[in-house]
């Protein structure tokens, strides 16, 4: 851990004007990602902004029939919300996936989006990586790899990114409203989160003097038929080898309406619109899902140890569809999988 | 006896939940200096130059420690050797040279007022390093592997047996490195009170031994020196030898003459000391009958470059059931990582892991139940010494343990039983421990207003030591238990050794034993010189202790209060110290037993596990605590869940570095992963294994464990999976 100030801010806009004014200040929410890898000396602002004390704890509903849900808002109280629970059940599922109860009442939205991987490497400074020290070279390539992405990843990284919520929010294509020196701006969730390429040092699209204030989610909610399903090492409190979101409407028999996503493969939560597109119109049958499997995988690349995933993520996503087909979605404290 | 064998509570649970219980790092002195450890980022080689300007640059910091500058410390090898300390090699020296034998080795130690400014001075010292080549793969070394003498001798003709036998089961059982974890970390505070002598708060399974050590190393008489561990956040053997923060924080005390803690921190730990990866090759020839012919184990285990640490993983093999034929091999391979320690059943966790998963397979290759071929292979006597034991019920854990579980329901066949998507497996497994003890001393001091102190130099571990202590105090004192305190966990109290190999129940109960005894004939002494007094014609034999009274057992209870009798005799206290002394006795084989038996419910497309129920029988003796000792097992069983499915201590080869040296990586078992255990503590009267018939709990509870979960999933799926920890992936290959 280095020596570093410590401000709150005032407002929004002081929030922006601080981190504007010192690009190697981070802001802190709830500090369970920031503070580990201060320790770790993996983050090492020079200042500490802290922004939990700004308004921005509420959970709205938007005229466009939607929910606003401040940055702010603990990932608990946000799961445990009547009106999270009820209409956006694939959401509340996918946070109690995730880490622990202590943890989650911490956890704030926005630290969410923007907790970093959880690659060996670029927790431990003694060893190369191009994330935390870009040029380093990328010790999980050749090295332990068990954990990383088995799509979307790039010579320079194979990292993951490790969040639930993220899985859920990308299926139900989310917004995040962020604000910055030069006002307000919006981005669909798709456009958050990056791919590694040749800059895998930056997670995400979110520039440095910029805040999230916000993230919205659309009217539709696919709460009769959803599903988180995440399989890990343990059967609780461990980050997902992979885990799939699945959402699903009908037309009788015909999907109307399907969103798939997964965690644990790739940079960012994995969706393939085109895999959506072909099932439209499909029954809700075992073929079909297989079908689907196939495709998001299609471009899978696996390395030493992660190579099952493939395999996994085609059999969890015919599970997670099939749960959320049948009405029944994967319970977060029974831990049998329906 | 009133308290001896009831499920008696903590009797330091309060001191516990509200905080008042300190702990090493809890200890606190005016002045006190704060300490940061650095460590090597490179497994092998030299530091070929310390940079320390910056870090000592920082207000606050008061000097950065190396080898280039540290206090005197001794030379000679054997004044590191602590009493656990392997026979050969020579133990690792913080600090002593410029030599670097393992990644996170630690190289520099900063100095500050506060714990934040160290550990920010810390990451300012700049080192750079003569790399050398290394290895710590064990797969790798295994072939320079070398064999190491072992206790146990062959018997018969194994390898003729073997190949004439008719039915044969031949293969490799793995164990990764695995780490203890206790959740308190590892710290040390030293305070100094500037007349030269040393008081050392240190997280330590024992005090004696730290403090032995420390003399040696910092060539100080034993007055001044005083060790303390009154409490421990949970060991598991990692605090059996003396580890480096106590080393350090005594010297940075030494070399700053002030008081001094040191804190690792959970990174750093993982470099302390580690269950060894180890290859268990089992070789079982067996007649079709199933009765075994022949038993070949050989183990193949890691140990660091300067110490080798061998445990008895093999014996357990020829020892437990019969055969006639048995050869064991032990063998080390040297990698560039810090010398392997004692982790609950050392030796047994694993070898008895390989054993009990090869007689699965040996069963189903019978197609034998697994329960019965064991059933076939009992023995009586131990087989490498042809003794009989001085108790040994298991049987009746395999009886017990299988009716409990419903194992007469169990259809052989894998993949045969399922509960809708789930596969359904039961395994099971036997487990095996010693019953040792060792010399302790105890101090008993009773004053006459009915109080008893009873104190003795071993650490309670958080097994429940003052529990125990007080339990037995208390009986044999006839005190209630209110009326006795425990003191444990200090250097300058009476003898004991190291708090381990589950022997510190039975060493400890046997010296209060020998203890209350004298004052037992003080009291009574003391009661026949009361004018008119009614015991003036009993005899010693006869007498007892109950009630807070002195009692003739022979006439009717006929006695005086301990107190009347201490008041007339003018005496306010007895106090007593004696030590008693375990005669060596070959006669017969002590041992605890266990049968586990282990459901696993099995995702059949996912390969998702959970343990829905496991039943461990257990025979070790009296249990003096029902509600402590149940405690021990459930905690060992989780430690074995873990072990068959989750436990890895992941090392990079190619930069020979623990990668997941924190407990979100490493993964043991959370609630989710635990579901009912049920504990039956097996009735195993026992009078020759020493006069109370205890044998301890504490190892026994994890072995075999690892081996009923992997065994319930073959049975469960059909796949043998040998290399532990059994994980998504290897059952999906
Ligand atoms: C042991 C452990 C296990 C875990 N397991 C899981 C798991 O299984 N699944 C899972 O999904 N997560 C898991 N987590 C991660 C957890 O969800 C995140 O740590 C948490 O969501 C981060 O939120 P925070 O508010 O604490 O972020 P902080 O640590 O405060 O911040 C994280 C980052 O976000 C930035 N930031 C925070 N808020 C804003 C904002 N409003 N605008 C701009 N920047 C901001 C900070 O500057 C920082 O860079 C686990 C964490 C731990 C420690
Ligand atoms: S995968 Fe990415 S985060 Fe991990 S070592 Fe490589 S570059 Fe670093």
């Amino acid at each position: 851990m280095i020596d570093f100030q410590y401000t709150r801010a005032a407002d929004i806009a002081d929030a922006v004007r601080q981190i504007a004014g010192d690009p190697a200040a981070k802001f802190i929410a709830g500090g369970t990602n920031l503070i580990d890898l201060m320790k770790e000396n993996v983050e090492r602002p020079s200042r500490l902004i802290d922004i939990s004390r700004l308004p921005l704890r509420e959970i709205e509903e938007t005229p466009a029939g939607g929910l606003r849900i401040g940055a702010l808002v603990p990932n608990s109280d946000l799961a445990h919300h009547p009106l999270v629970a009820e209409r956006y059940p694939l959401l509340a599922s996918a946070i109690l996936a995730g880490a622990s109860a202590q943890l989650r009442n911490m956890a704030s939205t926005g630290g969410n989006l923007l907790q970093r991987t959880r690659c060996y490497y670029f927790y431990d400074t003694a060893t190369p990586c191009n994330k935390r020290a870009p040029g380093s070279g990328c010790a999980a390539r050749y090295g332990l790899n068990r954990m990383h992405a088995i799509l979307g990843s790039s010579d320079a990284c194979i990292a993951t990114h490790p969040s639930d919520m993220c899985v859920a929010l990308a299926a139900l294509e989310a917004k995040v409203h962020v604000a910055g020196p030069g006002g307000e701006r919006v981005i669909a969730f798709a456009d958050f989160h990056r791919l590694p390429g040749d800059t895998p040092e930056r997670d995400t699209n979110l520039r440095v003097d910029e805040i999230i204030t916000a993230v919205e989610l659309p009217a539709r909610s696919f709460a009769a038929h959803y599903s988180y399903l995440k399989i890990r090492d343990r059967l609780s409190y461990a980050f997902a080898l992979v885990a799939v979101a699945a959402a699903l409407e009908f037309d009788r028999d015909a999907i109307k309406e399907v969103r798939l996503a997964l965690g644990g493969v790739a940079h960012k939560p994995w969706r393939d619109v085109s895999v959506e597109a072909a099932m439209r119109g499909a029954p809700a049958s075992r073929a079909s899902f297989a079908r689907a499997a196939e495709a998001m995988l299609r471009d899978a690349r696996g390395f030493a140890h992660n190579a099952f995933k493939i395999e996994l993520a085609r059999r969890a996503i015919v599970r997670a569809l099939t749960q959320a087909a049948a009405g029944t979605p994967q319970s977060q404290s029974v831990k049998k999988i329906r | 006896m009133a308290y001896i064998g009831t499920p008696t509570s903590r009797v330091d649970g309060t001191a516990k939940v509200t905080g008042t219980a300190k702990y090493a790092g809890d200890a606190a002195a005016p002045g006190l200096a704060y300490g940061a450890v650095v460590t090597s980022t490179i497994p092998k080689g030299r530091i070929a130059k310390i940079d320390a300007g910056a870090a000592l640059r920082v207000a606050g910091v008061l000097d950065v420690l190396s080898h280039e500058n540290r206090p005197r410390m001794a030379r000679r090898t054997a004044a590191y050797k602590d009493d656990v300390a392997p026979e050969q090699g020579s133990p690792f020296r913080p600090l002593y040279d410029d030599k670097i034998l393992f990644s996170g080795q630690p190289i520099a130690l900063v100095l500050a007022e506060e714990w934040e400014i160290a550990r920010f001075a810390a990451t300012l010292v700049r080192v750079e390093y003569d790399v050398a080549p290394f290895v710590t793969d064990l797969h790798v070394e295994r072939e320079r592997a070398f064999a190491v003498e072992q206790p146990h001798k062959p018997r018969g003709d194994a390898d003729n047996a073997h190949a004439a036998a008719a039915v044969r089961h031949e293969a490799e059982y793995f164990i990764p490195i695995e780490h203890h974890n206790p959740i308190e970390l590892y710290a040390s505070t030293v305070l100094w009170q500037g007349d030269g002598k040393l008081t050392v708060y240190d997280k330590t399974q024992g005090v004696q031994n730290v403090g032995n050590y420390l003399c040696a190393v910092f060539n100080l008489k034993p007055v001044e020196l005083r060790v303390l561990s009154p409490f421990m956040g949970g060991g598991f053997g990692s605090g059996l030898r003396p580890q480096y923060q106590v080393t350090l924080a005594v010297l940075a005390a030494r070399a700053l003459e002030r008081p001094v803690r040191l804190v690792l921190t959970r990174q750093q730990m993982y470099a302390l000391c580690y269950r060894p990866a180890t290859i268990e090759r089992l070789v079982l020839g067996a007649e079709r009958g199933g009765t075994l012919d022949s038993v070949g184990h050989e183990a193949i285990a890691v140990t660091s470059q300067y110490e080798d640490f061998a445990r008895n993983d093999t014996g357990w093999s020829g020892q437990l059931y019969k055969s006639r034929h048995a050869k064991y091999v032990h063998r080390l391979a040297r990698v560039d990582l810090p010398t392997p320690s004692d982790m609950r059943a050392p030796g047994a966790t694993t070898g008895v892991y390989g054993l009990e998963c090869a007689m699965d397979e040996l069963a189903v290759a019978l197609k034998l139940d697994p329960v019965e071929l064991r059933l076939r292979c009992y023995s009586d006597r131990d087989q490498h010494e042809d003794i009989p034991y001085t108790s040994k019920k298991l049987r009746e854990c395999y009886r017990q343990g299988a009716a409990v579980f419903g194992w007469d329901r169990r259809n052989r066949e894998p993949r045969s039983m399922r509960d809708g998507s789930e596969l359904v497996g039961w395994g099971m497994a036997s487990g095996v421990w010693e019953a040792l003890q060792m010399d302790t001393a105890v101090r008993i001091v009773l004053g006459a207003n009915g109080h008893a102190e009873i104190s003795c130099a071993f650490s309670d571990i958080g097994t429940g030591t003052y529990t125990i202590v007080a339990q037995v105090a208390a009986d044999l004192l006839g005190l209630p238990l209110e009326a006795v305190t425990v003191q444990l966990g200090d250097s300058t109290l009476p003898q004991a050794p190291v708090e381990g190999g589950s022997w510190t129940a039975a060493s400890v109960s046997h010296a209060i034993a020998k203890t209350a005894d004298e004052i037992r004939k003080e009291l009574w002494r003391l009661a026949k010189a009361m004018p008119n007094s009614p015991l003036a014609a009993s005899r010693l034999d006869d007498i007892a202790l109950a009630d807070g009274r002195i009692i003739d057992k022979k006439d009717g209870g006929r006695g005086v209060p301990m107190a009347d009798a201490m008041r007339h005799g003018r005496r306010d206290r007895l106090a007593c110290e004696s030590t008693n002394t375990v005669k060596e006795d070959t006669s017969h084989a002590r041992n605890t037993h266990s049968a586990i038996f282990a459901e696993v419910k099995v995702d059949e497309e996912l390969g998702v596990i959970r343990v829905t129920r496991v039943v461990s029988a257990v025979a070790a003796g009296r249990i003096l605590n029902t509600k402590t000792a149940r405690s021990q097992i459930m905690g060992g069983v989780v430690g074995g869940i873990g072990m068959a499915l989750h436990e890895e201590t992941l090392v990079d080869h190619t930069l020979g570095r623990m990668m997941n040296a924190n407990i979100a990586e490493y993964h043991v078992p959370v609630n989710a992963d635990v579901h009912d255990i049920e504990v039956i503590f097996v009735d195993e009267p026992d009078d020759l294994v020493n006069p109370l018939g205890i044998k301890g709990v504490g190892e026994i509870g994890i072995v075999g464990v690892a081996a009923a979960v992997a065994n319930a999933v073959y049975h469960a799926t059909g796949k043998r999976v040998r290399d532990l920890p059994i994980t998504v992936d290897k059952l999906l290959r």
